[in-house]
């Protein structure tokens, strides 16, 4: 009886797959296997890759512990990586991803130059949207007190201040702050916006100075104005807290914007505005780090399987797609046309927000930051000790790994 | 028994040991003394990386691993000694705190190991009487009620004791998470605004209280199995001088369970000395860590894909180390008593 079942199952999944062929002309002989991030560009993306039939897909948001591994199998547990500029760093520095020039060369026409990201000269791996953190704000409330929209990170202060005197809602800011790689993400926008860098010469740290103090004080002064249990917020349960109508600004991830105009989850559908992130200081750079999604594909594969890989990859961020799908993402791809929700991600862009710094001494860096500010904000710590220990978390991990001396 | 049969009998468990007991200890031991490190260069690199519309491309000088041949990065194992102990335990800020300074000890409190010592010592001492006490008052009770309800009794009594471990956690956590219900009822109550996961001495306690919660029932098997053993002809002879029921208790019923309690205090302290569940369930690690904790902290892969393996090594040989030293007291006096006999 099970087996019959299967049976059919099975069946029914090789007519699906039949069907969906009629779309992609690439039929790969063998199976096709990728592990990504779960959101919903990428099951976009996915979608469109499974046309060709012979896919395998993997959700997992633990790709980032995983990938490694799997890519460092002979051969390969996948073919392509779904893949970030933070998480590319451990498959670069174990060789487990192939340089992709060749197969640009012969398959890649609909890509733009900006799509090809170069490491050392050689495609590492092809980009398909940015993310990045921007301003989103509630017009509604700032309007009805006559605040102006804020630019810096003082007028979020006095926004917030107004609000909070007006009592127009619930916690007049939020992010993404649990603590662990979000809060310092924090940090990271913050910081070099004030002039700092993380590492000097022979990766030293150079985080516990003036510029460290300042950017932990001010991330200490939006606490006042934000749930008191935002060390354990990440972006879905600040996302569900703006759809709620309980705050009104945030720098938040650019992927949420859409969630804010769904109608079925959303009590502020249009009221909300996506602007370029705050500037640390007036005038300045937007304080937020621009990131990249896309994929990279395995080394550790026959060069054939690879390209049929590499071709399904790009069916997949095709033209077709990003009409199907254009208000899911800030894709990179030619035929995007930018809408109302992704107005902030791309002034923050444009106005020279900077990249993240994919190297092995910042995700060093990153972590150290991870594990090290919550301190400050649980009041354990005071600023200077809390930067003590994160500049010596970070040297003991860097000498254990072998970049600093 | 010939000594070859009770060869024979001991040799598989004594293999079996010896391959998953005894060989990963050697080498969490020598991992302990070593490190691996990559072997890394400067390199002058161009990366570009894609914005919106415009690529954004830096030279600058980066570290690079070295490959050897076959383009896999060259690691190296080297010897460090006690390196890996003293990079947990700072040994001289130890000695200026043990020398009386105070501002060292404070400084000590806040370092990963000895934040997570601390937690891990009161958390096994605190919850150990209270394990006791309340699985002695609940077999007393069981042992008191009607024959007829005993069954059900012991069912209700035993079911936080099945529960896995991270869903009981779990489920007092989001009972007492800002909005949750555990929370709104003691708003109700009190008619205050509380928030029990937003300082380090509420989300102890509750930490505790899961712990007392899901370890009691086994305390209480243990003690009701060893109320059914009691002499009933001394109680009955008690009974007749006119001992009441505290006296009994104390008399009889105790240094009759006295084995049992060692007995319990020996697995209830080797278990809550290895208090994990509690902190990833209670994702309490911005304000509480647990020794066992920090061990699986160091084995996860940092933003680079490393795993501290050295350190999450003596991290844990240091754990073991502490489990000894807190069952020594209660190990020698069982053998004691056994060499008495």
């Amino acid at each position: 009886m099970m087996l019959r079942k299967f049976a059919a199952m099975a069946a029914v999944s090789l007519l699906a797959s039949v069907s969906a062929q009629a779309a992609c002309d690439i039929h790969p002989p063998m199976p096709i296997k990728i592990m990504t991030a779960s959101f919903p560009a990428w099951k976009a993306v996915t979608t469109a890759m499974a046309e060709c039939g012979n896919l395998q897909v993997e959700f997992d948001m633990l790709y980032r512990d995983k990938q490694p591994a799997a890519l460092a199998a002979k051969p390969a547990l996948y073919n392509i990586a779904g893949t970030a500029p933070n998480n590319l760093v451990p498959l670069l520095n174990d060789g487990l991803v192939r340089p992709l020039d060749d197969l640009v060369a012969k398959f890649g026409q609909q890509l733009t130059p900006n799509q090809l990201v170069r490491i050392d000269g050689k495609v590492m791996a092809i980009a398909m949207m940015v993310n990045t953190q921007h301003f989103m704000y509630r017009e509604d409330v700032l309007k009805s007190l006559n605040i102006p929209v804020p630019k810096t990170y003082d007028d979020i202060l006095a926004a917030a201040a107004a609000m909070r005197k007006a009592n127009a809602v619930q916690y007049p800011f939020a992010g993404s702050w649990k603590a662990g790689w979000d809060l310092a993400m924090e940090f990271i926008n913050l910081f070099p916006a004030y002039g700092g860098s993380f590492v000097g010469a022979g990766n030293v740290p150079t985080i516990n100075n003036a510029t460290g103090l300042k950017t932990l004080a001010t991330l200490k002064a939006l606490t006042e104005y934000m749930d008191p249990e935002y060390l354990t917020a990440d972006a879905a349960s600040v996302a569900k807290q703006f759809q709620q109508g309980k705050v009104a600004m945030s720098n938040f991830w650019a992927s949420r914007a859409g969630a804010m105009d769904d109608p079925k989850e959303s009590t502020v559908v249009g009221k909300v505005i996506m602007a370029a992130a705050p500037a640390a200081v007036a005038g300045g750079k937007p304080a937020t780090t621009l990131f990249w999604d896309g994929f990279a594909i395995a080394k550790n594969i026959p060069d054939q399987e690879a390209e049929y890989a590499f071709r399904v990859a790009l069916k997949g961020i095709d033209a077709e797609m990003v009409k199907a799908n254009n208000a899911t993402a800030v894709w990179l791809i030619k035929e995007y046309q930018p809408s109302r929700l992704s107005e902030g991600a791309i002034a923050s862009a444009e106005q020279g927000a900077p990249s993240y710094q994919a190297t092995t001494a910042m995700g060093l860096m990153h972590s150290a930051l991870g594990t090290g500010m919550a301190d400050f904000f649980t009041g354990r710590k005071t600023a200077e000790q809390t930067l003590a220990s994160i500049e010596a978390a970070y040297t003991t991990a860097a000498r254990e790994r072998g970049i600093m001396k | 028994m010939r000594r070859s049969t009770f060869f024979a009998f001991i040799a598989p468990s004594f293999v079996l040991m010896l391959l998953f007991i005894a060989t990963p200890l050697v080498i969490v031991g020598w991992q302990s003394l070593h490190q691996e490190r990559g072997l890394f260069h400067d390199v002058k690199v161009e990366t570009c990386s894609p914005g919106f519309l415009r690529q954004t491309c830096t030279t600058e000088i980066r570290s690079q691993p070295v490959r050897g041949a076959d383009g896999k990065a060259i690691t190296e194992t080297r010897f460090v000694g006690l390196d890996n102990f003293a990079a947990l335990l700072q040994p001289d800020l130890l000695g200026r705190a043990l020398s009386g300074s105070r501002a060292a000890f404070a400084e000590l409190l806040e370092l990963d190991f000895y934040r997570a010592l601390r937690f891990t010592l009161t958390f096994t001492f605190a919850t150990l009487p209270l394990v006791l006490g309340l699985g002695l008052a609940i077999a007393l009770a069981v042992d008191a009620t009607v024959r007829s309800l005993r069954g059900p009794a012991i069912f209700v009594s035993l079911l936080p004791y099945v529960i896995t471990p991270v869903v009981g956690a779990l489920s007092i956590r989001w009972l007492f998470v800002g909005d949750g219900i555990g929370t709104a009822g003691l708003e109700g109550l009190t008619g205050q605004r509380i928030l029990m996961l937003t300082s380090g001495w509420t989300m102890e306690l509750l930490m505790l209280f899961y712990r007392v919660w899901h370890v009691a029932p086994f305390a209480f098997l243990v003690f009701y199995a060893g109320l059914q053993t009691v002499d009933q002809s001394t109680m009955e002879a008690a009974v007749v001088d006119g001992a009441t029921r505290l006296q009994r208790l104390r008399t009889i019923v105790l240094p009759h369970l006295a084995p049992l309690v060692v007995f319990v205090a020996l697995i209830h302290m080797m278990d809550s000395y290895r208090v994990f569940e509690e902190v990833v369930g209670f994702a309490s690690q911005s304000y509480r860590i647990s020794l066992q904790w920090l061990t699986f902290h160091y084995l996860t892969a940092d933003n680079t894909g490393n795993r501290a393996v050295s350190r999450a090594s003596a991290s844990a040989i240091l754990t073991m180390v502490g489990i000894v030293l807190l069952l020594i007291p209660l190990l020698m006096r069982t053998w004691r008593e056994h060499r008495g006999k």
